[in-house]
């Protein structure tokens, strides 16, 4: 690295501290009093400091406060409005709580909200009182509020290595990190026995219970040094941050990037906090990856890998699931790809025999593959009990019992078969026939059933076979060799079997997803409307997920509708729709196996695309989804979500496109529409000016007085094309259809347009046994008149326009066709939108009239196209549904 | 010129005013002008003109309105100009005792051809028991129809529909109206039947049934029988 980049801030990191304090400018601020134990006199501390803001002029008030009947604390907090507790039910108790809405209905300057690890009665919103204080400061309230070192994630467990305690109220390190302000309230060992002894701390009994427990000076003193060293790591970090956003020259940390790898080991947490730690420590952003091989979990290791994924998600680090069978190449790979600077691993504490054989040494060859990438190992502390059992393959016992009793069955009815035939084949070959068996069943059953036919067979054959028989005790040594070897060939061909099996399922499952999320991306990208896309959705949770789900969506000012848009038979309460919105505004999740609300049926998840907040998904759980299901969703969510934004934008972007077409009406008419108002005015107005003067021969002035004539049919025809597109546009077009004889229709084109079809020779064919068709004839009348004076528009003079009329099968069919130019082939398309012009259109005209004609003929719910004929010219096709008089027999009528 | 005969104009523009004083008087009409609704009233009733020229958007009134008060007591052609131009306002106006409708902008020689049509007609043609028109003539009492001369055989319904429309030569007649004169109340929605049988007519009686002078379509409105 040279210095020409050290002196360079990193643009990533400098646009993150940018996007922090944006983040930050519309919350409230959080202020957190720090301390290494109770008794330190946070509260207090916190107390005084609300009073010197009070005094200030501050809006200040108390949230939640526990004076623990200190009397300093208490007379200290007595001079402030206090929001009182939410009392609820619970199992008959009576719990009290925040008063959380009470306290954002109020929306004070400041809120005093005491021990922000406090896990709140089951029934709250939120399972924990920091869930509760985010959201105060998602309201724009600022928020005090007290915390103790041993409260903090990452150190629980440090915690209780010191002090042998543990600690069961936590709090993510991620909130403490994100603070904006974190004081530090310090009281020597001493000072801090000397105030337990004094009894200002607890009650004097439970004084010295604590005295002989956790506040051992040790304790204290650990807990002290730890407090006060994330205080000074966090007095690093502003500073690292406050010089990269005042981009001061500096030893800058190159963007490094910590990857931790987690599996379903106890261990996998200390690895995490420790990683987590280091990372603040470097400055480093982190992650972590667990890599799903073919070595099978038991459900003890499922919850475990659970609970550290939660973990890791708690420490607020990012965990990523792949697959692949081997664990080193898959970390390396993926390192790689995601410019991981350091990667964390444990010591792995199984040495499988089989793993030894395939894949050899796990650090070593880590450390050999991963190249320039510091490898950080952490040794494990002590084998857990546990881990003996996972050493060996674990049957699996859950296997159905039917599949026992065919296998037993299977077993006894070969043993019987051959039982007759022995004498003819002898008895080894059974053996034989009983391993063949055993490896078919293999194929299909697990491992359980297996050991089971492995067993049974080996007693079969040594009881009813092996002689003597009837006996368990076999004679011939070379018997008892065979024995053993069948018993241990039937089992490890067994457990291969149902390992290669295993593999292969969880590849299908693997397979399967992927398809199904790439058959859905396939479906959502063909759909258009929203009601589709749910259509489509709900048709997929409920095939792959098996869940019945209700979808609410945002309307469009962007705000949460809490009618469900699809078909559903699940109804939701008040409360549930609350939820609902909850889930909306705050993008997470909640209800039911979540930390927000749990005590509801469902579970609502947020549709959350690229930009913003589409709605939400509600689902009723059956079981809770195992981590591989949990990505499966969310991957299924976020592309439903994705389809959802894109419609929505679409809806946006066709709304500004109307309005845009809307303007652009409104520029053309000031633009062509002007000079073509302006032109026959100036005309009439010359024309008349030079007639009024009066100095001009009759000849002169009949010239002058049909200028003036031409000029006012000009303007006339503009301002009724005008008047059209106004009717079209506002969408006041009724059609009003009655009865037609389109000879009439052709009669009035060749009197209305008498003067313009002069030069010309207009033929018009009807056949004869036309009926009469019902359509509204006015506006069928003016979409022709514009059809035949645009053609007497572009054809040479001289030349035949052609007007042709026919019905056929329920649909009246008029062509208009001329001996123009026609159109260039890629301007067909384009012919009947507004403000069409030809390239070499004649002066005069505004684009509107065949987009009138257009208006005209959808009205009547037909289509007009427009094309070029064989030999030369343009021609107009209208097509229109009718019906027609059934009196077209004119004897019928008769009386 | 030979035209004779008081008309009264009433519109609010003095532009329109203008013109028609004009184009009228130098056809030899003698005209006098309103321009409100009230006015124009006061002005009928004291002058008893030959003809009304009325608008409909008055500053004062509707001229549907004023058209109706005309109605009760006078009896003389009225011709409707007006800017509105759906078939519905013009149908409106027809149905309440309008002569005819035209619109603006207007030509003013059809204008001219239209007031003496309306007043030749309000003069008493409907008493005469054979209609002449050039070559055809109608002999009302004896349901006989000739055109140059020759006999032309009608059935009576297409001769109840031509000597209607016949009778109020120059005039439009609207579908409904024709149907209720012709059929009878209950067809007054079947206009397809009046389709068929003014093709027929039109068949029968002119040159070119293609491009009929008589029996002329008005779109959407009615028809006009005409003679010029």
């Amino acid at each position: 690295m040279n210095s020409f980049t050290d002196n360079r801030p990193d643009p990533d990191e400098l646009l993150a501290s940018l996007i922090n304090e944006e983040e930050k400018s519309k919350r409230g601020t959080l202020k957190i009093f720090f301390g290494m134990c109770a008794g330190v006199g946070k509260t207090y501390t916190m107390l005084e400091a609300a009073h010197a803001e009070k005094i200030k002029g501050s809006d200040i008030i108390i949230g939640y406060i526990e004076t623990h009947n200190r009397k300093e604390t208490a007379d200290l907090a007595n001079g402030f409005e206090l929001i009182p507790r939410k009392i609820s039910e619970y199992k008959s108790t009576s719990v009290q709580e925040m008063d959380l809405d009470a306290i954002i209905a109020r929306k004070p300057q400041i809120v005093l909200v005491d021990e922000l690890a406090h896990t709140n009665a089951p029934g709250s919103r939120h399972a924990k009182r920091y869930q509760d204080v985010q959201e105060i400061l998602e309201n724009g309230i600022n928020v005090y509020t007290t915390l103790n070192v041993q409260h903090l994630e990452s150190r629980t467990e440090t915690v209780a290595q010191i002090t042998g305690i543990l600690v069961r109220e936590s709090l993510p390190d991620e909130i403490f990190e994100n603070a904006d302000e974190v004081e530090l309230v310090d009281l020597t060992p001493d000072e801090l026995l000397q105030r337990l002894s004094e009894g200002k701390v607890y009650t004097p009994e439970r004084s010295r219970d604590a005295k002989e427990n956790f506040f051992r000076k040790g304790n204290i003193t650990a807990l002290r040094e730890m407090a006060l060293r994330i205080v000074a790591d966090r007095v690093d970090k502003q500073l690292h941050d406050y010089m990269l956003h005042k981009r001061i020259r500096g030893p800058w940390k190159t963007g490094m990037h910590l990857l931790v790898a987690v599996g379903p080991s106890p261990y996998s947490g200390k690895l995490l906090r420790w990683s987590k730690n280091l990372a603040y420590a470097m400055g480093a952003n982190i992650q972590a990856v667990y890599v799903e091989t073919l070595h099978r979990l038991t459900s003890r290791e499922h919850e475990q890998l659970d609970k550290n994924i939660n973990l890791a998600k708690q420490l607020g680090i990012k965990v990523r699931i792949i697959t692949n069978a081997d664990i080193v190449k898959a970390i390396v790979d993926f390192a790689q790809k995601e410019n991981i600077t350091h990667i964390v691993v444990g010591k792995p504490r199984v040495r499988n025999f089989l793993s030894m054989l395939q894949l050899g040494n796990f650090v070593n060859r880590l450390i050999q593959y991963s190249g320039n990438i510091d490898v950080y190992i952490l040794g494990s502390d002590r084998l857990s009990k546990n881990s003996f059992r996972n050493r060996f393959s674990i049957p699996d016992f859950t296997s159905h019992i039917p599949q026992y009793l065919i296998t037993s069955f299977l077993v006894i009815l070969s043993s019987a078969i051959f039982f007759f035939l022995r004498d003819y084949v002898g008895y080894q070959v059974v053996s034989f026939v009983l391993l063949f068996l055993v490896s078919i069943l293999s194929l299909f059953y697990g491992t359980g059933p297996i050991l089971l036919a492995a067993t049974l067979s080996a007693l079969t054959w040594d009881y009813f076979f092996i002689p003597p028989q009837f006996t368990l005790h076999i004679e011939k040594a070379e018997d008892i060799l065979m024995l053993i070897m069948f018993f241990i060939i039937a089992l490890l061909n067994g457990i291969l079997t149902s390992r290669v099996r295993r593999q292969e399922k969880r590849i299908r499952i693997r397979e399967e997803r992927t398809n199904a999320l790439y058959q859905l991306t396939r479906e959502l990208s063909n759909a258009t409307g929203i009601e589709e896309v749910s259509n489509i959705a709900v048709r997929y949770i409920q095939k792959y997920f098996n869940l019945d789900c209700a979808i609410f969506h945002k309307n469009e000012l962007n705000q949460f509708d809490d009618h469900v848009t699809n078909e559903t038979k699940i109804k939701f309460s008040e409360n549930e729709l609350s939820i609902a919105a909850w889930v909306f505004r705050h993008s997470a999740k909640a209800g039911k196996h979540t930390d927000t609300l749990p005590s509801t049926e469902y579970t609502f998840y947020p549709l959350t695309g690229n930009i913003d907040n589409m709605g939400v998904i509600a689902v009723r759980h059956v079981n809770v989804f195992t981590q591989g299901e949990e990505q499966f969703w969310e991957a299924f969510i976020s592309q439903i979500s994705g389809k959802y934004e894109r419609e929505f934008l679409r809806n946006v972007s066709k709304t500004a496109l109307i309005l845009n077409e809307s303007d652009k009406l409104y520029k053309t008419l000031f633009n062509s529409i002007s000079h073509e108002l302006r032109i026959p005015v100036a005309s009439i107005m010359g024309a008349s000016d030079t007639l009024i003067s009066q100095k001009y021969p009759e000849e002169t002035k009949q010239k002058l007085y049909s200028e003036i004539n031409i000029s006012s049919v000009r303007l006339n025809r503009l301002i009724e094309n005008l008047l059209n597109m106004s009717r079209l546009e506002s969408g006041r077009i009724t059609l009003r259809p009655n009865w037609c004889d389109v000879r009439d229709l052709a009669h009035r084109m060749s009197e209305t347009l008498r003067q313009e079809l002069l030069p010309f020779k207009l033929s018009v064919v009807i056949p004869d046994d036309m009926p009469l068709v019902n359509i509204d004839f006015g506006l069928i009348e003016q979409a022709l008149y514009n059809l035949i004076l645009n053609a007497t528009q572009n054809a040479p003079a001289g030349s035949r326009i052609r007007l042709k009329f026919f019905y056929d099968n329920g649909f009246l069919t008029i062509q208009v066709m001329d001996r123009g130019q026609g159109f260039p082939e890629s301007e067909l398309s384009s012919v009947f939108n507004k403000f069409y012009r030809g390239k070499d259109a004649k002066a005069g005209g505004t684009g509107l009239g065949l987009s009138i004609v257009k208006g005209f003929v959808e009205a009547h719910q037909g289509t007009v196209t427009a094309g070029n004929r064989q030999n030369e010219g343009a021609i107009f096709t209208i097509k229109i549904p009718v019906s027609i008089s059934e009196m077209n027999q004119f004897g019928q009528l008769e009386e | 010129m030979g035209n004779s005969g008081n008309i009264l104009v009433i519109d609010d523009e003095v532009q329109i005013r203008r013109l028609l004083a004009i184009t009228l008087s130098a056809d030899g009409y003698k005209i006098s002008e309103a321009s409100t609704g009230k006015e124009g009233l006061a002005l009928a009733a004291s002058l008893q003109p030959t003809l009304i020229i009325l608008d409909l958007g008055l500053p004062d009134a509707d001229g549907l309105d004023i058209l109706k008060k005309l109605r009760e007591w006078y009896e003389k052609p009225i011709i409707i100009l007006s800017v509105r131009n759906s078939e519905e306002d013009i149908i409106k106006a027809l149905d309440n005792g309008a002569n005819d409708y035209l619109t603006k902008p207007f030509r003013t020689g059809e204008l001219l051809a239209r007031i003496r049509v309306s007043i030749r007609q309000s003069q008493g043609i409907k008493d005469n028991p054979v209609l002449e028109f050039g070559s055809l003539t109608i002999d009302i009492v004896n349901h006989i129809v000739r055109k140059n001369k020759e006999m032309i055989k009608l059935t009576s319904t297409e001769f109840s529909l031509l000597s209607l429309l016949a009778k109020n030569e120059g005039r439009v007649l609207t579908h409904q109206y024709i149907l209720k004169e012709v059929w009878g109340m209950g067809y007054i929605e079947q206009s397809q039947y009046l389709r068929v049988f003014i093709a027929q007519l039109r068949k029968k009686l002119e040159d070119d049934p293609a491009r009929p002078r008589m029996l002329n379509t008005e779109s959407g409105i009615g028809y006009r029988f005409s003679y010029i």
